[in-house]
């Protein structure tokens, strides 16, 4: 789509565009620049010269049985993640539509959690779980249940992707509910009249009308999955017990900033640079979508 | 108040040609009006004398200056919009006064020549309104405030009128003609509808696919239309137009012979409006009638010619049809009789 | 009336108080880490240390806020909340600025390189920051921003999405507004003063909603950058706050931290809560 009309001169336009350009130049392209131009060398351990290794970098991260644990980790957290955020959104969301008076009081409640950081959703809920002081760790405790997400690897991804899917609860509650509020109520009412019972009437009316949300959606919570959820893991965590929780874009930072293993991070940073364009080209082909819808 | 003159002007989009070369002499005071069907370029040469699309060959005269390259700003013109372009965010008062105060003029003034053209429009009560909380047409009333406060020279309207329904589009048409002729501004008012352009003009300019296919007073086009496109265009219904052989003192349609106005000999395309055609036992027109549609003051029949053309008679009074239908003889004066060249539509005699 | 006819099929009795208390039993669960914080920063160390802790507050929330607010762990939390907002909105207001300004070129201008730009901007899309940490950090380094505002807030003002939508909200402006602007005498910068900014406002709000909580709840970045304690924001803070090894943590000034950490996006979002929704829905087109 373009402009008809359009105002005359260069100059002007240049310098409105100028500060963006060049904040992108400094601050996205040049570093992306340089973590591809890193990828390609191994610096020697003082830091004083580095050696071009060409895709050497490459082939031991897909030979490191550790990367790949990263890379199957990072698949069972985002799937966790988007499943355990989804389904209640979605549920609460179908209630909150069939209450019409008060589904505005609820919105307002639930949306508190989409404010609060990662970070600090990752202490409140390592807090709760503590195996010290954790009021739910202590009551599964009596419970007979013996709670440790700090030896148990199982119990760590469970933490890490309740944290993490908490605040995001609220973010698909409020699309869920917006497109269900948007589903036309003749085409509910046509098949209450055809007989078709709640529930069934959700299964094989509603769901499909709410398909493209769905896909937006889940490609937003993978994606929020595979990059936001970084506070999560660093305050509850850290990526153990065992790396069991550390994700790719964990990685890259425990290498790049607490091992200082520079070409091995920049090729990390490459491979999910990657996975991000993959990402972005499936968001794009369901806005393409959309627009024939 | 200026004249504009247009002088071959041409329009190009990349290789094709949307302007083929209009040229026209606009007096001071005169109120023009561009009619033509959807595409037919008549936007894009009121669009050229505002300054908002560029002229590509041709000379553009206002006022005897030489305007092809000046800013919109600098052609002392105002512009009413299609759908008014009303800033949503500025009061009716803001909308009015916003050239002027681009301009530079002190408050006070403004807002003294705001309150004038607002009296003039009847919108003093609605100054502070938002265009959001007026009706269609207080929207237009604003859009023609806007263009009367910066009292320009000539006046450029593009289909303002089209937004409206039937009944505020009548009254608005009148209003207009009052203020101009008021005024007495030069204007240039582009429109889709003939009623419009027959009853506002003072000349009018057919265009059609880029040319101008006529430019006279409004009785001259519908009397005497210079081309076939021109003669189908203006008139409701529109005329009906047959293929005929011209001959030694007759015209000959299929077996039907009518006078020959012109004397014109060969192949020629016949024009007859409806509301010329008058019941004649006697008459050469054999119409068998298959509908009619009685408007009150007249009635309208669409049936078929002996040569199963359709054809289209618009009588005084009411006229009803027997069930099967009916043949009905009609008869025609010769001075309303058109005749065009088959191949190149111009007007014969 | 379409909707009442549903509600008259679906809300009978039973029905309608299973959804309530669906409802109000969603909202508790929801509810309950944040008031668990809360609990916990309003009573002492020993009634947390010692399990199970109170479910219901205790009387010292003045003590520990006051504690947490001027003394805090390594720093006083008031500063951290300063640097926070100074982050927040130090990015909301730079990415609008910027995201305006190129919208606009993009939109009302035909200038060389024009197309090259636009693709330029919209590849950041794909770049979020933690993909580049390592080189953006050198870069930081390299400029001396380091424990510095600009450090904190540069590499974070410049994204695309914020573009796209100013280009999506201007390309809906008739033509004929600008047209009319230009017969009216305006600049392009008159224009966009008078009549583009104006007609903006709900979208700039909306959009400010947004990047003022992405902003604030920024936690790699800034825990990167900031090595000294005063430069810390709060949400990166909180981490700080844990002591290293087996010392016992804070757990009520902590906590007390974690709440005023979420104070100022919760009322943003609460108070502002249609254009916030609207912003969400907008920018993630």
């Amino acid at each position: 789509m373009e402009k008809r009309v359009t105002f005359k001169g260069w100059l002007l336009p240049l310098c409105l565009i100028a500060p963006q350009v060049l904040i992108s130049a400094v601050f996205f392209f040049y570093p992306a620049g340089q973590a591809v131009w890193q990828s390609l060398f191994i610096p020697d351990p003082f830091g004083l010269s580095s050696q071009f290794v060409g895709l050497g970098n490459f082939e031991y991260l897909l030979g490191d049985p550790y990367y790949r644990a990263s890379f199957v980790t990072t698949a069972v957290f985002s799937t966790l993640v988007t499943l355990a955020s989804m389904i209640p959104a979605l549920f609460l969301a179908v209630m909150a539509d069939r209450l019409v008076k008060s589904a505005g009081t609820y919105r307002t409640l639930l949306i508190w959690p989409y404010a609060v950081a990662p970070a600090i959703a990752g202490v409140l809920w390592m807090f709760m779980f503590n195996t010290r002081v954790g009021v739910v760790s202590w009551y599964l405790g009596q419970l007979g249940y013996d709670w440790n997400h700090v030896l148990n690897g199982t119990e760590a991804m469970g933490l890490v992707v309740a944290a993490s899917a908490w605040g995001r609860i609220s973010y698909n509650f409020l699309f869920f509910f917006a497109a269900l509020q948007a589903v036309p109520r003749s085409i509910i009412e046509a098949a209450a009249i055809d007989g078709a019972r709640f529930w069934r009437r959700f299964f094989t009316i509603v769901l499909p009308l709410l398909s493209p949300t769905t896909f937006f959606l889940l490609v937003v919570n993978i994606v929020y999955a595979f990059f936001e959820t970084f506070g999560v893991i660093h305050t509850i965590t850290a990526g153990g017990p065992q790396q069991s929780t550390t994700i790719l874009v964990y990685k890259v930072f425990s290498d790049g900033f607490v091992s200082q293993d520079l070409g091995s991070s920049a090729a990390q940073s490459v491979i999910l640079l990657v996975v991000v364009g993959l990402l972005t080209v499936l968001q794009f082909k369901y806005i393409e979508k959309r627009v024939h819808y | 108040m200026a004249t504009v003159t247009f002088d071959n002007i041409k329009k190009r989009f990349g290789p094709t040609e949307v302007i083929k070369g209009v040229s026209l002499d606009v007096a001071d005071g005169e109120f023009i009006v561009i009619v033509g069907p959807s595409g037919c370029g008549k936007s894009t040469l009121l669009r050229m004398v505002a300054g908002l699309e560029t002229i590509t060959e041709g000379e553009l005269r206002i006022g005897n200056r030489r305007a092809n390259d000046l800013e919109p700003m600098d052609r002392d013109i105002a512009m009413v919009f299609q759908n008014y372009a009303l800033y949503p965010h500025m009061s009716v008062a803001q909308n009015m006064g916003y050239g002027l105060r681009i301009a530079g003029l002190p408050k006070a003034e403004i807002a003294a020549k705001v309150q004038d053209a607002a009296k003039l429009l009847q919108l003093t009560e609605l100054l502070d309104r938002k265009p959001r909380q007026l009706s269609g047409g207080q929207r237009q009333r604003v859009a023609m405030g806007r263009a009367i406060v910066r009292a320009p020279s000539v006046f450029l309207f593009d289909e303002p009128l089209s937004n409206l329904d039937a009944k505020l589009r009548v009254q608005m048409r009148l209003e207009i003609r009052e203020l101009q002729a008021k005024l007495g501004i030069t204007s240039l008012y582009v429109t889709h509808d003939q009623v419009e352009a027959m009853t506002m003009a003072d000349r009018m300019i057919v265009m059609n696919a880029g040319r101008a296919e006529q430019i006279g007073t409004p009785l001259d086009v519908y009397e005497r239309p210079a081309t076939l496109f021109a003669a189908q265009f203006i008139g409701s219904p529109s005329m009906n137009v047959l293929e005929g052989e011209g001959r030694e003192g007759a015209l000959w349609l299929g077996a039907a012979r009518l006078p020959n106005p012109t004397g014109h000999r060969g192949p020629v395309m016949l024009g007859l409006r409806p509301e010329h055609l008058v019941p004649d036992p006697e008459g050469p027109i054999a119409m068998q009638v298959q509908l009619a549609e009685p408007l009150g003051a007249n009635t309208l029949l669409h049936g078929k010619l002996e040569t199963g053309q359709g054809f289209t008679a618009s009588l005084p009074g009411v006229h009803t049809v027997a069930h099967g239908g009916e043949i009905l003889r009609l008869g025609i004066k010769p001075e309303n009789m058109h005749l065009f060249d088959r191949a190149t539509g111009l007007r014969l005699g | 009336m379409a909707r009442e006819i549903t509600g008259m099929v679906e809300r009978r009795g039973a029905g309608l108080w299973l959804t309530h208390l669906c409802m109000i039993a969603g909202v508790l669960v929801i509810f309950f880490p944040i008031w668990l914080a809360f609990v916990a920063s309003t009573v002492t160390q020993p009634e947390i240390v010692r399990p199970p802790m109170p479910l219901w507050p205790g009387d010292q929330l003045i003590e520990n806020y006051t504690a947490a607010l001027f003394s805090g762990v390594n720093v006083p939390v008031l500063t951290m909340l300063g640097n926070s907002l100074v982050m927040a909105v130090g990015i909301a207001v730079g990415k609008i600025i910027i995201s305006l300004t190129s919208a606009f070129a993009i939109v009302y201008f035909r200038f060389p390189g024009r197309n090259m730009f636009f693709w330029l901007i919209f590849l950041t899309l794909m770049l979020p920051v933690e993909v580049r940490i390592v080189p953006t950090y050198e870069v930081i380094a390299g400029f001396g921003m380091l424990n510095s505002y600009q450090g904190l807030i540069f590499p974070l003002v410049a994204s695309a999405t914020a573009t796209f939508l100013f280009r999506q909200f201007f390309l809906t402006i008739p033509d004929e507004l600008a047209e009319a602007a230009r017969v009216d005498g305006a600049s392009p910068m008159q224009f966009f003063r008078d009549i583009l900014l104006p007609m903006s406002r709900t979208n700039i709000a909306a959009l400010f909603v947004i990047l003022f909580i992405y902003g604030w709840n920024q936690y790699l970045w800034p825990l990167l950058i900031t090595t000294d304690p005063s430069m810390n924001t709060i949400v990166m803070g909180i981490r700080q706050m844990f002591p290293s090894g087996d010392d016992v943590a804070d757990w009520p000034v902590i906590m007390a931290t974690s709440i005023l950490a979420m104070i100022p996006p919760v009322v943003v979002v609460i108070s502002m809560q249609k254009l916030f929704i609207r912003g969400l829905v907008d920018s993630e087109k």
